[in-house]
C-alpha cells in the first residue's frame, strides 16, 4: 500500500492554500454558466483561500490578478477554470512560474469547450462547473511540485516532400546554416508546381521561379537531398528522432550520372513506349528517362519494368555502351536504407488531384476531348507534350473550349470541400487558352471565389477579355447531337441559374477543374509520424489559428497543401513558418519534456514484471540483483498504461497520481 | 488502496439525471470534445471528463472507483486503433475493458453503463452523439443500484 497521504477535508488541510478563479472569457463562458456562482460555490470548498471571476482570466490583469494573490495571500495551489488547458495550460503555467509558484501546482478546469459551448442549459452548465471546480479543487491539493525535463536537440532536419512547400523550407533552413535531409518519393523534386505553365495571378512562368529554387536545393552544402526516396521508419522524440529512409534503386549511380542523357538517346527502344508520367501519360518515354528537362538531381532513371535487360537479360545494352567510361548504370542496384538522427521533421507531402472519373457524367475517360486541368497544364507549358501548342488528341486546335469548375470539389456525393484554388486556375486556363487558341472559352461555375492579392482584379480582367461565364453546376458532358450543328462537338448541358433555363453548350475540349485531395498514403504517412488527420484526411495542425504548422508530436511540422488546399503564396509563406519553428526550436539547443513521466517505488515493486512488455518504448527494465523493475525517464513517454497495469500498485505517473485521479474522480461525484 | 466514505446520492423527487464520468486521453478523445465546443455543438451535460494522456492510463480501480462512488456510467475514450499516440496504450485499454466489462457483469452492472469509444481528434461530432446516446441508454435503465453491494464492504470492492 502506497503512504498514507494527508486528507484534503477542512482542518486537516495543512499547508494547502488554494485560489480559484473563474473565467467569464468575456460572454463566451459567462453567457451560459453563472460564473458568480461557482466563484461564491468554489470559495466554501475546503482549502480554498479566495475565489474570484473575472472577465478574461487569461489578459495580463487577469495573470497579475493571480500573482499578486499568490504573494499576498501566500497561496501555493491554483484552480483556473476558464477555457481548455490545451489552449492555456502553458499561459497559466508561466504565470505561476513567474509569481514563484511551481507551475504544475496549477489544475485548469475546462468549462468554455467541455461546458458553455456544448450546453444551453445555464442551471445544469453551472451545476456541471461546480463539480468539475470541486474535482479541480480536490485534486489541485495533491500537485507536488515537478520540473521540466532537458534535453538536448540535434540540430538536423528531416524534410518530407520536394514540392515548393519542401524546397521553400529547406532552402530556408539551410540558410539558417541548419542541415536539412529533403527526402521526395519521385525521381526529381518540384512538385505539382514543376508541371504548371503560369501561376495565377502574375502569370508569371512556373519553371522560371521555380527551377532557380530546385537548382538552389541541389547545389546547397547544407542539403542532402534524397530523391527517389521515402521515410520507412520514425522512433525518437522532439529534438531526437531517429529516421529511417529507403532508398530505391534508380539503376543509376547518382555520383557518376553527369545528366548527360546520351543512354536515352541510344536505348535501344527508339521511341517511347510507356505512359509519362510527369507529362500524365500525354506522351511516351523510354525505359532509362530524365522526368522533365529541368529535374534535379539531373539524374536519369531507368525503369525496371519496362527495361528490357530487367525482363529478359538479353538486351544489347547500347545504354551502358553510350556512358562508356563514366560507367553510371548499375544494373543490380539494390535498395539501401539510411539510418539518419534529427531533432525537428517538416512534413510537407502536398496533394493529390481528384480523380475526374468518379463522376461518370462528365465523361473523363470516355470521350477523349475531356481533360483534367493538370493535363491542360501540361499542353500549354511550352516544356510539354505538344511544345506548348493546345491541340486536341487529333492535332487540331479548339475553337470553343468549356471548363467545369468544382469537379470533386463543394459535391455532396464526392468532396465537400472547397478546393481553394480551382476558381483563379480556371481563370488562368481561360486566358491561356484565349491567348494560344482565340477559342471561345465557357467557364461553368457555382460561385466564384477570388479572395486574394490580385485576385479579384484578374476575375475582372477576364470579364473584359471575353471569356463566358455561366453560372451553375453542369449536369452533364455528353456527345449526343440533339441538332446537326452539334455532330461531332461536345455538349455541355447545364442551368444557367441567373438566366434561369438550361443551356447546351457545343465544345470541342472539356476541361476539369479538378480538386484537391489528401495524397493516397495520408493515413499511412501520419501514422509514422504520430500525428492526426482531419475527418477529410488532410494533416491536422496543433491549432487552426495559433498554431497552423504545429501538429500535435512536438517537433513535427506540417506545410503546403497536405494540410489543406492551398495555393502557392500560401504554401511558401506556411512552409517559411515551418522552417521558423524549426529553427526556433534548435536554436532554443534544448527542449522541454512535459513530466509525466513514470516512476516506481522500489519497495512497493514486487518484481513480477508485468509491466515490462506494456511499454512500447522499452523504457521498463529489470535489475536482476535487486529483484525490481525501473524505468528509464528519459525513454518513458507518460502514458501511464504501465501505472495502470501494475499489480502492486508500485508505479505512479507524475501529475497523474493514482490519488490525484481518485480525487477528481470522487470529486465530480461528491453532492454539494 | 482506496478506503473511504462512498457518497449517497440525495433522493431527489424530480427526473432522474444520470451522472456520467468519463475518461479522455489527451490526444484524440479529449480533442475531440474541444472540438465539439469550438464547433458549439449541443450535447447533454450529464458527463464530467477526466483527462488523461493515454486511455491506456484507466486503471480499472478508476472505473469500480466511480461506480461505487455513485456514478450511473463510465465511459472511456481513446483513439482508434493503430491511432495511438502512444502506439499501443489503446490496445492495452481494449483488453482491460473486456475483463472489467466481465467483472461488472458479475456485479449485476448493466452493459450499457459501460462504454469505451474511439473517438479521434476530428470527430467532434462523435463526441456528441456517444454523450446523447450514452446519456439516454442510462437514462433507460435508472439509478444504478448496487443492492446495497457496496455498503458494508467498501474495503473489498476497493482494496
Amino acid at each position: 500500500m502506497p503512504e498514507a497521504r494527508p486528507p484534503t477535508n477542512g482542518s486537516n488541510s495543512g499547508s494547502v492554500r488554494i485560489g480559484v478563479y473563474v473565467c467569464h472569457c468575456g460572454t463566451n463562458i459567462a453567457g451560459t454558466v453563472d460564473v458568480k456562482a461557482v466563484s461564491d460555490y468554489a470559495a466554501g470548498l475546503p482549502g480554498v483561500v479566495v475565489s474570484r471571476d473575472y472577465k478574461y482570466m487569461c489578459s495580463d490583469p487577469g495573470q497579475a490578478l493571480i500573482q499578486q494573490d499568490i504573494r499576498e495571500l501566500g497561496l501555493n495551489r491554483i484552480v483556473v477554470a476558464s477555457c481548455s488547458p490545451l489552449l492555456h495550460e502553458p499561459t497559466f503555467r508561466r504565470a505561476l512560474d513567474r509569481a514563484g509558484l511551481n507551475p504544475f501546482l496549477l489544475q485548469m478546469v475546462n468549462i468554455r469547450e467541455h461546458v458553455s459551448w456544448v450546453h444551453l442549459d445555464k442551471q445544469a452548465a453551472t451545476a456541471k462547473t461546480n463539480d468539475m471546480v470541486r474535482a479541480a479543487v480536490r485534486r489541485v491539493s495533491l500537485h507536488k511540485p515537478l520540473q521540466k525535463r532537458r534535453v538536448p536537440i540535434n540540430p538536423n532536419v528531416l524534410v518530407v516532400g520536394g514540392g515548393i512547400a519542401g524546397i521553400h523550407a529547406a532552402l530556408t533552413l539551410a540558410d539558417a546554416g541548419k542541415h536539412v535531409y529533403l527526402v521526395e518519393r519521385e525521381p526529381t523534386i518540384g512538385g505539382h508546381m514543376a508541371k504548371f505553365d503560369k501561376t495565377f495571378p502574375t502569370l508569371d512562368c512556373a519553371a522560371c521561379i521555380l527551377t532557380p529554387k530546385m537548382t538552389a536545393v541541389g547545389s546547397n552544402p547544407n542539403i542532402t537531398l534524397w530523391t527517389y526516396s521515402d521515410a520507412a521508419k520514425v522512433e525518437g522524440y522532439v529534438g531526437n528522432y531517429h529516421v529511417t529512409v529507403r532508398r530505391k534503386p534508380r539503376y543509376i549511380i547518382e555520383d557518376l550520372c553527369l545528366g548527360c542523357q546520351e543512354c536515352i538517346t541510344a536505348c535501344v527502344y527508339k521511341e517511347g513506349k510507356t505512359r509519362d508520367e510527369f507529362n500524365l501519360g500525354l506522351s511516351k518515354r523510354k525505359p532509362v528517362y530524365l522526368p522533365f528537362p529541368q529535374a534535379v538531381p539531373q539524374k536519369v532513371v531507368i525503369d525496371p519494368e519496362t527495361c528490357i535487360e530487367f525482363k529478359s537479360g538479353k538486351c544489347k545494352k547500347t545504354c551502358i555502351e553510350a556512358c562508356g567510361d563514366r560507367q553510371a548504370i548499375d544494373f543490380k542496384q539494390k535498395e539501401t536504407l539510411e539510418d539518419i538522427e534529427v531533432g525537428t521533421i517538416i512534413l510537407a507531402t502536398g496533394f493529390k488531384t481528384f480523380d475526374a472519373a468518379r463522376n461518370a457524367y462528365y465523361g473523363y475517360g470516355r470521350y477523349p476531348n475531356v481533360y483534367t486541368s493538370l493535363e491542360v497544364e501540361r499542353l500549354i507549358n511550352a516544356a510539354g507534350p505538344t511544345g506548348g501548342e493546345l491541340v486536341l488528341r487529333d492535332g487540331n486546335r479548339p475553337k470553343a473550349v468549356g471548363i467545369i469548375h468544382c469537379v470533386g470539389s463543394r459535391d455532396a456525393n464526392t468532396n465537400r470541400w472547397c478546393s481553394k484554388v480551382c476558381c483563379m486556375y480556371s481563370l488562368k486556363l481561360a486566358h491561356l487558352i484565349k491567348e494560344r487558341t482565340g477559342a471561345e472559352v465557357f467557364n461553368f461555375y457555382i460561385d466564384m471565389r477570388t479572395p486574394g492579392k490580385g485576385y479579384e482584379e484578374f476575375y475582372d480582367r477576364l470579364l473584359d477579355e471575353g471569356v463566358h461565364f455561366v453560372r451553375g453546376r453542369v449536369a452533364e458532358v455528353t456527345d449526343w447531337a440533339a441538332h446537326p450543328s452539334e455532330k461531332g462537338k461536345l455538349i455541355i448541358r447545364a442551368e444557367d441559374t441567373l438566366a434561369a433555363f438550361v443551356r447546351r453548350i457545343p465544345v470541342d475540349m472539356v476541361v476539369l477543374s479538378v480538386g484537391l485531395e489528401p495524397q493516397a498514403d495520408a493515413q499511412a504517412v501520419r501514422r509514422m509520424f504520430n500525428i492526426s488527420c482531419s475527418n477529410e484526411g488532410w494533416f491536422l495542425e496543433r491549432h487552426p489559428k495559433l498554431a497552423p504548422v504545429s501538429t500535435f508530436t512536438e517537433g513535427v511540422y506540417i506545410a503546403g497543401a497536405c494540410q489543406g488546399p492551398k495555393d502557392i503564396p500560401d504554401t511558401v509563406a506556411q512552409a517559411g513558418a515551418a522552417a521558423a519553428e524549426a529553427v526556433a526550436l534548435i536554436d532554443a539547443q534544448f527542449v522541454e519534456l512535459e513530466p509525466y513521466t513514470a516512476f516506481i517505488s522500489e519497495e512497493e515493486c514486487s518484481g513480477c514484471k508485468s509491466c515490462i512488455p506494456l511499454c512500447p518504448y522499452q523504457a521498463i527494465s529489470f535489475v536482476e540483483d535487486k529483484k525490481k523493475a525501473t524505468i528509464n525517464e528519459v525513454l518513458c513517454k507518460g502514458c501511464g498504461t504501465c501505472v495502470a497495469g501494475c499489480p502492486s500498485g508500485s508505479i505512479q505517473q507524475n501529475f497523474f497520481e493514482d490519488d490525484e485521479i481518485f480525487e477528481e474522480i470522487e470529486g465530480v461525484l461528491a453532492y454539494a | 488502496m482506496r478506503n473511504r466514505q462512498l457518497s449517497h446520492p440525495p433522493v431527489s423527487p424530480g427526473v432522474f439525471e444520470p451522472r456520467i464520468v468519463a475518461f479522455f486521453c489527451n490526444w484524440c478523445t479529449y480533442l475531440a470534445a474541444d472540438l465539439a465546443g469550438t464547433s458549439r455543438m449541443k450535447y447533454a451535460p450529464n458527463v464530467r471528463v477526466i483527462r488523461l494522456m493515454c486511455s491506456g492510463r484507466v486503471d480499472p480501480q478508476f472505473v469500480l472507483d466511480a461506480f461505487a462512488q455513485g456514478a450511473d456510467g463510465v465511459l472511456i475514450g481513446g483513439c482508434h486503433p493503430g491511432d495511438c499516440h502512444y502506439q499501443e496504450g489503446n490496445y492495452k485499454t481494449l483488453r482491460r475493458y473486456h475483463l472489467l466489462k466481465r467483472v461488472l457483469r458479475e456485479m449485476g452492472i448493466e452493459e450499457e453503463r459501460f462504454r469505451l469509444e474511439w473517438i479521434s481528434a476530428a470527430e467532434g461530432d462523435r463526441v456528441r452523439t456517444v454523450i446523447n446516446d450514452m446519456v439516454e441508454k442510462v437514462r433507460a435503465l435508472g439509478p444504478l443500484q448496487l443492492n446495497g453491494m457496496t455498503e458494508h464492504v467498501p474495503e473489498e470492492v476497493v482494496v
